[in-house]
């Protein structure tokens, strides 16, 4: 089974990443989406425990909330992945669940 | 009408939520009702004033440019925790370009962005008549 986990909340404002993070399985994907997407940025107090992850999980970010927060591409953490709408689509299909971290 | 001092606190990143955008449009009345406005951006309130946001990939109304448009109505005092900032890895560079024209120096621009500590921003709340969280 793997999981495709979204969150789409500031690290700032909610734990629904740290949460997320603690309780992703290996082999799992995190894709950071609306809010989520400043998770997903370079030299933050977020980014040690993004990178940390990045082991086991696969994570990536949703491109076009990060150009809508003014956040460039360049500055994403290294190693994630930034899709589009089309890769938010194949994520789910390559997943066998979907969990929401609302 | 008496003229009080309105802080409009923002802590919201913009976007994922509506608050943002609800206090630009407060802001708006404030001012129109010439009050003496100030603005905070604490928090991922600062990601509101992010320079190069463009919202064509989201189908959402980019209402950044709005904030440049605040020194016309006389809303000049924008404050910014410098802590916020640097905990998201943000320098005053990553911030739009807000200014506002004087006009007793010849329309001079000068800029609008004051770039605090917390315990600066503290001082200036306390000198508020009405402070509104966002």
């Amino acid at each position: 089974m793997s999981t495709l986990h979204t969150v789409n909340k500031s690290p700032f404002e909610r734990d629904s990443l740290s949460s997320c993070i603690r309780l992703a399985a290996k082999g799992s994907a995190i894709l950071l989406i609306e809010d989520g997407a400043l998770g997903a940025m370079a030299g933050t107090d977020h980014s040690d425990m993004v990178s940390g992850v990045m082991k086991d999980v696969s994570v990536y970010v949703l491109g076009p909330d990060l150009a809508a927060r003014g956040m460039s591409e360049d500055r994403v953490i290294d190693g994630i992945q930034v899709v589009d709408y089309s890769g938010f689509v194949e994520l789910t299909t390559k997943h066998d669940t979907c969990q929401s971290w609302l | 009408m008496a003229t009080k001092k309105f802080m409009f606190v923002n802590r919201k990143a913009p976007y994922g939520t509506v608050y943002a955008l609800e206090s630009l449009e407060v802001v708006l009345i404030a001012a129109a009702f010439e009050q003496d406005v100030s603005l905070a951006f604490v928090g991922d309130g600062v990601y509101e004033i992010v320079k190069g946001q463009s919202t064509d990939g989201i189908g959402m109304k980019n209402f950044s440019p709005t904030y440049k448009a605040l020194g016309d109505y006389e809303v000049t005092k924008l404050y910014v925790e410098k802590e916020s900032l640097e905990a998201r890895g943000l320098t005053l560079d990553d911030l739009m370009d807000l200014v506002w024209e004087d006009e007793d120096e010849d329309y001079a621009e000068k800029p609008s962005i004051r770039l605090v500590s917390a315990a600066e921003l503290a001082a200036v709340f306390d000198e508020q008549d009405v402070v509104l969280s966002f």
